[in-house]
């Protein structure tokens, strides 16, 4: 009997301490679980609607039914000179065969220390970007201290594996991400895939629809140790060869002087190459090929 | 089962208030300041890392006093406050105006609602393209608003301090000049230990100081719309350096 008592006993102690345990745990936990560094994630938890890949607009609530045919921003290339990396898009988005714009600009500072360009649906992707850059800047303004890079790049695999359903619609966005890593002084490049797999790439790298002919034209084009002019002009260069082949990549327009959009990134941040700067570089390469009088 | 005593409403608040008071009265103090580069903040802090001044967007700043615990979670809730408006409408939407009513019905709310009243007082300071544009707002711990001139010192002994940078304020100085005066009025009010007087230097000028500026002209100068700008120790210790040797 007494043994059964005390049994008794302690089982009230344990549940007591149980009872204890939970109101401290959602006190605590309540406080600790709001207290989120990721902006993305606040707005999940109370604004789902803002996000691009909005909960109202999952694919399984999407009705049925064809999509219209809607923007897509289409070829960006990647690669590292010494001390940064560089990032440069082309400045077209198509709508089927027809242009839908000639002055899209699709590679954007995400902070003081990194770009990123994006291929895909011209509308999600630029509201992604959006939303990554606040990502970035909340967690600087809440933390006190800038995020790595590899953070970085991981918070934007999430993002694009959140569309994941939205890409599977047909609305797939594709970013290219580079920035310079303080720790380890040096930059580097991210590609990703719909699911949000992330993959670093050396050297160079290119995304969308005039990607292939670009990756071939940096193959032969890229050097180790390039300064950050030379790099400038191998960019333009490979989104010449893209829009060369590919109907959905614009080339430098010289009537309307329209150029790529070319970011840098180095020790001391990014920097948006100048229209001037560029519209000579593009000048030169436009003008040496002329030169050589080539068919193919 | 306790008696419960009856406690009249104006008393409730009457102690509520003093507690509160109590509680903000025993930090030190932080003094915001706008002059003709933009808007200082300097507060007498001696942790490197818990701030008391913080960004909260683009051109607004914000500067607290009394619980750490407590002002820090107002200082988040304020930046996500402003990044939602500014990611979901525009980021010129965000305006210190708006964010300071959201701090004061919370504060109101809080005071009324809650156990125990927050142990804060707040400023939230907007930087203007002129100095005519420029908005501070001192919020209290019980949510009273109030739209300051020139200058808010709170915290600590604040009407000594509200005094002496009262007397130097001069809306024309730059920001070193300005800089240099806020930290000399918070001096006075720094309760020196037994044996020294009120108002000593301390033994390291710029250790135990926190300051950053909003700079008016962020676009031109650094090339970003961010103003907000925290000074190292260094940059601080320079800025004091430049009056010693004059």
């Amino acid at each position: 009997m007494p043994k059964s008592l005390s049994a008794v006993l302690s089982k009230r102690a344990d549940s007591r301490d149980e009872v204890a345990d939970t109101s401290r745990e959602t006190t605590a936990g309540r406080v600790s679980a709001a207290a989120t560094s990721s902006f993305s994630e606040h707005l999940a938890q109370s604004r789902p609607d803002l996000l691009p890949y909005g909960m109202s607009l999952s694919a399984k609530n999407l009705p049925a039914g064809n999509l219209p045919a809607v923007p897509h921003a289409t070829t960006i290339v990647a690669l590292s000179f010494a001390g940064g990396v560089l990032m440069a898009g082309d400045r077209r988005a198509t709508v089927g065969s027809m242009i839908a714009s000639r002055h899209i600009e699709k590679v954007f500072p995400a902070d003081q220390y990194s770009v990123l360009g994006i291929a895909g649906t011209a509308g999600i992707a630029i509201d992604i970007t959006r939303l990554f850059q606040v990502e970035l800047e909340h967690y600087e303004k809440i933390e006190g201290t800038l995020l790595s890079l590899e953070g970085k790049a991981n918070r934007l695999g999430a993002m694009i594996r959140a569309n994941l359903p939205m890409a599977m619609q047909g609305l797939a966005v594709i970013p290219l991400f580079a920035g310079f890593d303080a720790g380890r002084s040096v930059g580097r490049l991210f590609s990703y895939d719909v699911t949000g797999g992330r993959y670093e790439e050396l050297e160079h790298h290119s995304v969308g629809s005039g990607s292939v002919f670009a990756r071939g034209a940096l193959k032969k084009l890229w050097r180790p140790n390039m300064t950050e002019d030379d790099a400038v002009r191998i960019a333009v260069e490979s989104l010449y060869d893209a829009s060369d082949d590919d109907s959905a990549t614009g080339g430098p327009d010289l009537v309307r002087r329209l150029w790529p959009i070319v970011y840098t990134v180095t020790r001391t941040g990014s920097r948006k190459v100048s229209e001037r700067e560029l519209g000579a570089v593009v000048e030169t390469v436009v003008a040496s090929r002329a030169l050589l009088a080539r068919e193919a | 089962m306790t008696q419960q005593f009856y406690v009249s409403p104006e008393q409730m608040m009457k102690d509520r208030a003093d507690f509160a008071r109590k509680g903000i009265a025993r930090g030190r103090s932080v003094v915001v300041i706008s002059c003709s580069q933009g808007i200082a903040l300097v507060a007498e802090n001696p942790s490197p890392s818990l701030h008391k001044i913080g960004e909260i967007y683009d051109k607004i700043a914000f500067a607290a006093v009394g619980k750490y615990n407590e002002f820090e979670s107002l200082r988040q809730a304020g930046v996500r406050y402003a990044d939602v408006r500014g990611y979901s409408y525009d980021r010129e939407d965000v305006t210190a105006r708006g964010l300071a009513s959201v701090y004061a019905q919370s504060l109101g709310a809080v005071f009324t609602a809650e156990q125990k009243p927050f142990e804060v007082e707040l400023a939230v300071a907007e930087v203007g393209r002129n100095q005519a544009e420029d908005h501070l707002y001192r919020l209290t711990f019980d949510g009273s608003i109030a739209d300051a001139y020139g200058f808010v010192v709170m915290g600590g002994q604040a009407e000594t301090v509200a005094e002496a940078v009262g007397g130097s304020w001069d809306a024309s100085a730059g920001f070193g000049d300005t800089i240099r005066r806020a930290v000399a009025a918070l001096r006075l009010g720094t309760l020196a230990p037994a044996g020294e007087q009120v108002g000593a230097p301390a033994l390291n000028p710029a250790g135990s100081l926190e300051v950053a500026v909003l700079d008016r002209d962020s676009e031109t100068n650094r090339g970003v719309n961010r103003a907000f700008r925290r000074l190292s120790e260094r940059d601080v210790l320079g800025l004091l350096e430049e009056r010693a040797a004059r």
